[in-house]
């Protein structure tokens, strides 16, 4: 199927993923990236790209991929969702109100005074997330300690990790690499959101990090390389990613991305990594998203 | 060649057998795993230095091998605690303390993970291993994160019984120890209260208080001071936050002067979380802030350098005599 004006997916649905299947998780990353303007508006200031181009990615992990019982963001045996990229937590709010993890008015007060909710994700003040982030690079760190501490305690969950591609450039990630691939945790899952672009320009231009596959590979892991915005592909291959039982090597899924994903002018302006919508652009937009007019 | 070795050479690995105090901390984690409690242990690196390697040949399913991955270990540490593990990771302060500072800020105490940092060689007791090696600093850094625990143990005995005493401390705990082979100051069976300075003596004219290794050269100090009529009080200020405000506000009221010692830069340290309780509390007691004054340590063998810095008993004796007789203790100070 295919969605208008934004973002075109695979007219045959892959294996396992039905028409109805299909069409609700490209309806819940349309969700996210209009709960993402909407939220933004409250705070004048966001990172719409940053979420445009993950948008696919969680919808997929969020809403087939990963164990979750709605409204029980505790539940022990619960698959790990950790957000590296902490900078798209604008983006994975909108899911946590969705499962019930947090509340309307919680979702609502984002970014307001004392509100539990800001620009990078907080596990002390806010239901459904797995760990903090903000600071580049902790969160492979933090998945393997978890998937490793997982697997002495007998648990069978996955650890799901969403990096940034700029956040490649950060010494910690290589570390966490090596460690985890020295103690084959292999239910640890580390998602690549390849979208090109960091806050000063072209990733590849700042601090280049190709070739990406090449040296996740060399460092042990098993890679597969997947367009990030087509939900079919994404889903499939990470539901056979979670279901290897066997597995003894943790895996890079790089997901090729478009920073800005669904809005035209932002998916050519490296600029758009921070930024504000006014009110009537903010609508164009919306509407663009919709496939209505914009 | 001739394999054999004289029996004065030795070699790295052995360094463990002939530092019984390294054992103070493997045995306390091997303690808290016979009661029960959920202990994982890592090192980077550095098990035959940290005496960890004890803990691991007897439980290897809970000990973890991180590498020289100092800040991936504290962040590791914090995805283990996450699934109800007691983590203990170990390397030496002056990495822990500076190298791993926003990852323990962040994924430990701003996470509230119940994540223990063994921080051991701190202050300069690594000698000639050099400035990359020393931490006289990490005292100031770790004070300065909310939502963590910083405990400095004088001896093994200590250590072990603060160990004990954590198990249900409800922060993270950030552990200033030292090289293992500091003279016991405490009897195995001391009770170790967090957050509670421990008085070993009172006096009128000077109240030392101390923290890690000087403690015992404080001890040893007051003892001579003593023997000239000076009236001189000890106290061990071995957990560094919480600080126990109100033995320090006891011991301002007592003496007419105290004294901190400690194996850190005079900046930040002990003798700062002393004298700002003085200024908020509006003591006039006089403070002098003995220890390392805002340089990088000379190179020298361990004991060399406590003699010059002054850190021994003999130091920590004739600063206390130079201060005494001086009414100003700026006069002290650089």
């Amino acid at each position: 199927m295919t969605m208008q004006n934004g973002i075109t997916h695979r007219s045959k649905v892959q294996e396992g993923l039905t028409e109805n299947q299909h069409r609700w998780l490209c309806d819940r990353a349309q969700f996210v990236r209009l709960e993402a303007i909407r939220l933004i508006e409250i705070a004048k200031v966001g990172h719409y790209t940053s979420v445009f181009s993950c948008a696919e990615i969680l919808a997929a992990l969020f809403y087939d991929v990963m164990s979750l019982r709605r409204g029980e963001p505790h539940w022990q045996d619960r698959d790990r969702f950790l957000l590296g990229k902490g900078h798209a937590a604008v983006g994975l709010f909108p899911i946590l109100a969705d499962f019930g993890f947090i509340t309307r008015e919680m979702l609502e007060s984002y970014t307001r005074l004392g509100s539990p909710l800001g620009d990078h994700p907080d596990m002390t003040k806010v239901p459904g997330i797995d760990f903090s982030s903000g600071s580049l690079g902790h969160a492979l760190s933090v998945s393997a300690g978890m998937a490793l501490g997982a697997r002495r305690l007998h648990k069978d969950f996955t650890v799901f990790t969403l990096l940034g591609d700029g956040e490649m450039q950060e010494g910690q990630v290589w570390e966490a690499a090596l460690f985890a691939a020295h103690h084959r945790l292999g239910r640890l899952i580390a998602i690549v959101d390849r979208n090109g672009f960091q806050l000063d320009g072209r990733v590849d231009d700042v601090i280049g990090i190709e070739p990406l596959s090449a040296k996740w590979r060399s460092f042990n892991w098993e890679v597969h390389e997947v367009d990030g915005h087509n939900v079919a592909d994404l889903t499939s291959l990470l539901r056979q990613l979670k279901a290897d039982k066997v597995r003894d090597k943790p895996v890079c899924v790089i997901a090729q991305t478009v920073k800005g994903k669904g809005i035209p002018y932002m998916e050519t302006e490296p600029g758009w990594h921070l930024g504000y919508l006014a009110p009537e652009d903010a609508q164009k937009a919306i509407n663009h998203i919709k496939g209505q007019e914009g | 060649m001739d394999k054999t070795i004289s029996s004065d050479s030795w070699q790295y690995r052995a360094l463990n057998a002939i530092t019984p105090g390294l054992n103070y901390l493997s045995d306390a984690l091997i303690d808290l795993v016979e009661q029960g409690h959920p202990v994982m242990a890592g090192s980077a690196d550095l098990q035959y230095s940290n005496g960890l390697n004890k803990f691991a040949a007897c439980y290897p399913e809970r000990y973890i091998q991180f590498g020289i991955s100092e800040q991936n270990m504290v962040s590791a540490a914090a995805g283990l605690a996450t699934v109800g593990h007691m983590p203990f990771v170990a390397t030496f302060a002056s990495f822990l303390g500076l190298l791993c500072c926003e990852q323990i800020r962040m994924d430990v105490a701003y996470c509230k993970q119940p994540v223990r940092l063994i921080g051991h060689h701190t202050g300069i007791s690594l000698g000639f291993y050099g400035t990359s090696h020393h931490a006289t600093e990490d005292i100031s850094t770790m004070r300065a994160i909310s939502g963590l625990t910083v405990i400095s143990p004088a001896d093994g005995p200590s250590l072990a019984a603060a160990i004990r005493a954590s198990v249900d401390w409800p922060e993270p705990i950030y552990f200033r120890i030292g090289r293992g082979r500091e003279p016991d100051v405490y009897a195995q069976d001391m009770t170790f209260q967090i957050g509670t300075a421990i008085e070993h003596s009172q006096g009128d004219d000077l109240t030392i208080i101390a923290c890690g290794m000087p403690v015992k050269e404080a001890l040893d100090a007051a003892n001579v001071l003593r023997s000239d009529g000076i009236s001189v009080g000890v106290m061990d200020m071995a957990t560094l936050k919480p600080l126990d405000r109100e033995a320090v506000l006891r011991a301002a009221q007592r003496s007419g002067l105290l004294m901190t010692v400690e194996e850190h830069n005079i900046i930040g340290g002990l003798g700062a979380a002393v004298a700002e309780v003085l200024a908020e509390e509006g003591c006039g007691t006089r403070l002098l802030r003995h220890g390392i004054r805002d340089e990088y340590s000379l190179i020298a063998p361990p004991n060399h350098l406590y003699a010059h810095y002054k850190l021994d008993a003999a130091g920590i004796e004739a600063m206390a005599r130079d201060v005494l007789k001086n009414s100003r203790v700026g006069s002290q100070q650089s």
